[in-house]
Order: C-alpha cells, then sequence, then structure tokens
C-alpha cells in the first residue's frame, strides 16, 4: 500500500511539473501577444479603440504593398514548387545520391545572410547580358533561393510518405505517360505536403523584409518596417494582423488537406 | 514462335552482373515462375521484360516485336507488384478504372470494365473502397483486376502475395491460377516460395546467382532435379554424407552401412560423396530385399498436421522421415532403434561434377 501511495504521489507531482511546463509555455507565447493587442487598441487616449487597425487599413499603402507582395508570393510558389518537384521526384526515383547535395544547398539559406544574398544577386544582374536588377523575376528568384529549404522538405517528406517508385511504375505500366503519372498520381498523393510548402513560402515571402527593400521593391514587409520606425499603435496592430494572417493561412491548410485519407494524410504531418 | 521470348537477356548494376545469359521462350497462355532466393535476378529480369530496367544485353520479344527500346507505358505488359501500389487517391473502382481512362475509353465504357474486373475478383461491394479501407489481400486482388482490365498481353507478377498472411496466401493463389486459366493471360510470375511456384506454374525457372538452374513444370524440376542447387532448394531434402565404396556396384557407405545407388558414380572409391533422399520417399521398416536399408535411432518426431516427421540419427546423419498423420498411427518412441528403407532410385548424388 505504501509502495502505491508512493508511485501516485509521484505521478502527481509529475503531472503537475508537466503542467507548469505547459503553462509557462503558453505564458511566453501569449503574454508578449495579448500586451501587443492591448497596446494596439490604445491609440485613442482614455478608451480602448480599433482607431489604429483603422489607420491601417485606410491606408492605401497597405492594400498596395500587401497585395505586391500576395502576387510575388504566388509567383514564387508556382515557380519554387515546377523546379523544386520535378528536382525531389528525380532524386527519389533516379538519384538517390544527389540528396546529399540537394540537402547541403537546402542549408545555404540559413548560412548565408539574405544581405549577401542580395548584393551577389545585384552584383551579377545589374549589367548586360543580365540586367535582371528591375525585374521582378529577381525578387522571385531571390525569394525561391529562401523558400527552397522549405519547399523542399516538404516535397521531399510527402514523397517519402507514399511508395512513389513502385505507384509511378504501376501508373506507366497501365499506359500512363509521365504528365498523366505526376498529375493525377504522384501530386494528388502529396497534396498535404504541397499546402504545407506553399503556405509556408507565403509566410516567408510576405513577411521579407531585406532583398525587398535593396531591390527597391514596394513590398509588406518594407512597408511594415516603414510604419514601425514612424508610428507608434500602427505597428502593433499590423503585428496583430500578420498574425491572424498567418493563423488564417494554417487554418486554410488544415481545411484543404482534409479528407485527404490514407497515405495522403501522413504527408500533412510534415511542420 | 513463343510469345514472350528472352534471349540471352544480361543485366549489369556497376561491376554486379546480376542477370546472365537468360534465354527463355513462354508459349501464349503459359504460366511460367521464376523462383529462386533473395538476389538470384528473378525480379531483375521480371523488371526487364515490364521495362522498368533496361538490359546491358539481349533481346526482348514479345509476340514477334522487339520491346527493349520500347518504353513500359507502350508494352502492354500488365504488372501486378508485392506491396499491391494502388493508388492512395483513389476508390477500387477509380484504380481499376485508371488504364481505360488513360486509354481515352468512354465513362460508361470505363464502368462497365470496372464491375466486370470486380466481379471477377468477387470484390463488387467494395467498389467504393480506398484503399486504406480493404485488407491487403483485398488490395492485392483489386491490383490485379486494375492490371487485367487493359488486356495487357503479358501478366507480370513480382511476389504479389509474400506481404500476405499464409491463409490468404494460398486462397488467392488459387484464385490468380484459375483468373489466368480462365483468361487464358500469358503469365510470369515472380516468388521466392518453392510451395507456391510447384503449385501455381506450368513450368518452373530455377534461378540463382542471376542464371538459369533449370527449367522444367513442376514435377520435373522436383523429381528430376538437374543440379544439387535445384534439389536442395526444392522441397526439404536429406543430404547424407557417404563414402564410395564400390563404383562400378554403385555402393556407398552411410556411416558404415552400405546402401546403392540406382545413378553411376564417376567417383573414385574411398572419396566422399553428398547424396540425397526425399523425405517422402523413406518408410518405416520397408522390408523389400531390393531396397535399401539404414538402422539408426528416433531422436525427435514432430507433428506438421497431415504429416508426421520422424527424425533418426545414424552416427554423424541425421535423416527426416515423412509419413501421413492418421489417428490410429503407432509410432516408435524416440530412443527407439529403428530400420528405415528406401528404394535405389530414391538416393541421388550430389555434387558428382565439382
Amino acid at each position: 500500500m505504501k509502495r502505491e501511495s508512493g508511485h501516485s504521489h509521484q505521478r502527481a507531482a509529475r503531472t503537475a511539473w508537466s503542467w507548469l511546463w505547459v503553462v509557462l509555455g503558453l505564458l511566453y507565447f501569449l503574454v508578449p501577444l495579448l500586451a501587443t493587442f492591448l497596446f494596439s487598441l490604445r491609440a485613442k487616449k482614455g478608451v480602448l479603440s480599433f482607431l489604429a487597425y483603422r489607420h491601417v487599413f485606410s491606408d492605401p499603402q497597405f492594400l498596395q504593398t500587401f497585395t505586391f507582395s500576395l502576387e510575388m508570393a504566388v509567383v514564387t510558389i508556382v515557380f519554387g514548387l515546377a523546379l523544386i518537384i520535378p528536382t525531389a521526384i528525380w532524386v527519389h526515383l533516379r538519384f538517390p545520391r544527389a540528396r546529399v547535395l540537394i540537402e547541403t544547398f537546402a542549408l545555404l539559406p540559413f548560412v548565408i545572410p539574405p544581405i549577401v544574398l542580395v548584393f551577389g544577386l545585384i552584383r551579377l544582374y545589374s549589367r548586360p547580358p543580365l540586367a535582371l536588377v528591375t525585374s521582378p523575376l529577381l525578387l522571385v528568384a531571390g525569394y525561391i533561393v529562401l523558400s527552397f529549404p522549405y519547399i523542399f522538405r516538404a516535397v521531399d517528406t510527402g514523397l517519402r510518405s507514399i511508395d512513389l517508385k513502385a505507384l509511378t511504375e504501376a501508373a506507366q505500366s497501365l499506359g500512363a505517360k509521365w504528365g498523366t503519372t505526376l498529375f493525377r498520381i504522384v501530386l494528388p498523393n502529396i497534396r498535404a505536403a504541397l499546402l504545407s510548402a506553399a503556405f509556408l513560402t507565403f509566410s516567408i515571402v510576405v513577411g521579407e523584409l531585406t532583398l525587398a527593400v535593396m531591390l527597391a521593391w514596394p513590398a509588406f514587409g518594407p512597408y511594415m518596417a516603414l510604419v514601425g520606425r514612424d508610428l507608434a499603435y500602427e505597428p502593433a496592430a499590423l503585428a496583430i494582423i500578420s498574425f491572424l494572417l498567418t493563423w488564417g493561412s494554417i487554418a486554410l491548410m488544415q481545411l484543404l488537406s482534409r479528407g485527404i485519407g490514407g497515405q495522403g494524410s501522413a504527408a500533412g504531418s510534415v511542420h | 514462335m513463343a510469345f514472350v521470348e528472352l534471349t540471352e537477356i544480361g543485366k549489369r548494376f556497376g561491376r554486379h552482373a546480376a542477370v546472365q545469359s537468360f534465354t527463355l521462350a513462354v508459349e501464349e497462355g503459359e504460366f511460367v515462375s521464376f523462383l529462386g532466393g533473395s538476389g538470384c535476378g528473378k525480379t531483375t529480369t521480371l523488371r526487364m521484360i515490364a521495362g522498368f530496367e533496361t538490359p546491358t544485353e539481349g533481346s526482348i520479344r514479345i509476340n514477334g516485336a522487339e520491346v527493349v527500346d520500347m518504353p513500359p507505358n507502350r508494352r502492354g505488359v500488365g504488372m501486378v507488384f508485392q506491396n499491391y501500389a494502388l493508388f492512395p487517391n483513389m476508390t477500387a473502382r477509380q484504380n481499376i478504372g485508371f488504364g481505360l481512362k488513360v486509354e481515352g475509353k468512354t465513362a460508361a465504357e470505363i464502368e462497365a470494365r470496372a464491375a466486370e474486373m470486380l466481379g471477377l475478383i468477387h470484390m463488387e461491394e467494395f467498389a467504393g473502397r480506398y484503399p486504406w479501407q480493404m485488407s491487403g489481400g483485398q488490395q492485392q486482388r483489386v491490383a490485379l483486376a486494375r492490371a487485367l482490365a487493359v488486356k495487357p498481353r503479358v501478366l507480370l507478377l513480382d511476389e504479389p502475395l509474400s506481404a500476405l498472411d499464409a491463409k490468404i496466401r494460398v486462397r488467392l493463389r488459387a484464385e490468380i491460377r484459375s483468373i489466368q486459366r480462365q483468361l487464358g493471360i500469358t503469365t510470369i510470375y515472380v516468388t521466392h516460395d518453392q510451395e507456391e511456384a510447384l503449385s501455381i506454374s506450368d513450368r518452373i525457372v530455377v534461378m540463382r546467382d542471376g542464371r538459369i538452374e533449370q527449367v522444367g513444370t513442376p514435377f520435373q524440376i522436383y523429381n528430376h532435379p538437374a543440379t544439387s542447387f535445384v534439389a536442395s532448394f526444392i522441397g526439404s531434402l536429406n543430404v547424407l554424407s557417404a563414402t564410395v565404396v564400390d563404383p562400378t556396384g554403385r555402393r556407398l557407405s552411410v556411416d558404415g552401412q552400405v546402401i546403392v545407388s540406382s545413378e553411376p558414380i564417376t567417383v573414385d572409391a574411398g572419396k566422399d560423396v553428398r547424396v540425397s533422399l526425399r523425405p517422402e520417399m523413406i518408410a518405416l521398416q520397408n522390408g523389400r530385399a531390393e531396397n535399401n536399408h539404414l538402422t539408426g535411432t528416433l531422436s525427435n518426431v514432430i507433428f506438421l498436421g497431415s504429416i508426421v516427421r520422424l527424425v533418426i540419427r545414424t552416427g554423424g546423419n541425421e535423416i527426416f522421415l515423412d509419413t501421413f498423420n492418421n489417428p490410429h498411427l503407432s509410432l516408435p518412441s524416440v530412443g527407439e532403434t529403428v530400420t528405415v528403407g528406401f528404394s535405389r532410385d530414391a538416393c541421388r548424388l550430389l555434387d558428382q561434377e565439382s
């Protein structure tokens, strides 16, 4: 009996500790968020109001910069996936030894700061025949480099969750060409992974500062920095808005990937 | 002319030769199994016929046409995989209809053919299920129906039953054979399970180290193995160490007891040889004078259901003897001295040529 009560005592103590850490963790994340939110409501002296939010939404630059970044994000996602999906499939099916090389590449954006990347891009593409420095394509190319690790990891995990070799061979033995195999078999079965890649890229591009500033594009990141420098309450409102946008994206990802059963859903647990 | 002709096929991966000088002719409607241990080249050969591997040398002809340079999707070859490879995003009906959709058939044609195929595998009620909602056996039947739906010229099966449990394996192999007979489709089946190959095939190709060891009917392979590898790979086999006593009289000594073989002995007297004996060819105390006899101690009795296996020790050798089970069977007890008999034809000499 004594031993049993000792055990239950220990268990209770462990549970209490676990809860303590959970609460501490939540506080760590939620307190700054709550503080920012409360601060953002104090634009009008003495009362809590959404004045700062009204200011943000009424500023035409908010919509312009956000739309610009949204467009850039969509183009980056399309080109990024178009580049990385075939590469990942090729590595899986034909050249597994290239994985080490690709994984090294995937680490580079973490090692090389964006400022170094952007100076490299400017130097390389500022004179003919590669005078691309005024084209948004260069910005997209930079964004693809930054989001490459996330897209590759997501797609790679998606491909690992299915038996890619057997599925593509089965499709081919049934008469399918590569296009049919890719669009009817491979992509639908890694849909959750693709969504995950797309939304991660979206978050990176929408908040990105360095490339957009250095290449002089009116993007959302520089706009947020500008607002943060000049105003007091609006940056807090913007922070809350971008937080909600991010969570909205994640919720959308969950919603869209729901209903993908079996192996497909495994790809949803990428991040 | 044979329907599928493989001529001097070879496949190298770097310096490793996976398949060497593989020549085989498969007749139309024939069921041929490739049998061998892992790494013997049987799956590589099958994948070369499917078009998933390109042979380093040799030619593959299907219905008279060379297919080596033809991509897999144009060969008209149906394939069933070990792990089913059903498309997870499609129901059983959609999986079966996939090949027809690729061919550009109308929705009505696809529907009708899918229903026919589901009937063939007795799974009409599973039409709307996704792969993850079906058992392994059900998935493999759908995979078979999917491969057959496009009416392939040749059906290839790569260890289709090895991921299933024993009871389903036996039932499904009978089903595969019956469907194959019904449709008369030329079939090549890869397995490492000798019982499966013996029970299902018209002919068996026994492979080892990328080469063909023997091609023959299950009866020929089992009863007249061409090499010691085939003899030991097919069925359970007693391999006894013996010494040649008199090559001309075909007399051998097993632990000091003399037996006679019906096979000519090409090894000199005093040399050691190995003798093979099938367990079912040996009987307890068979008193016929022309037969061989060996006396030893009963060391174990193993009950295997319909068969009872006795293990008899004669000095350095151990002999397995199989006898049919029946409720009135009376067997000697363990430790007793017993004498077993077997015909001269039953003992085959191995390794004589080496």
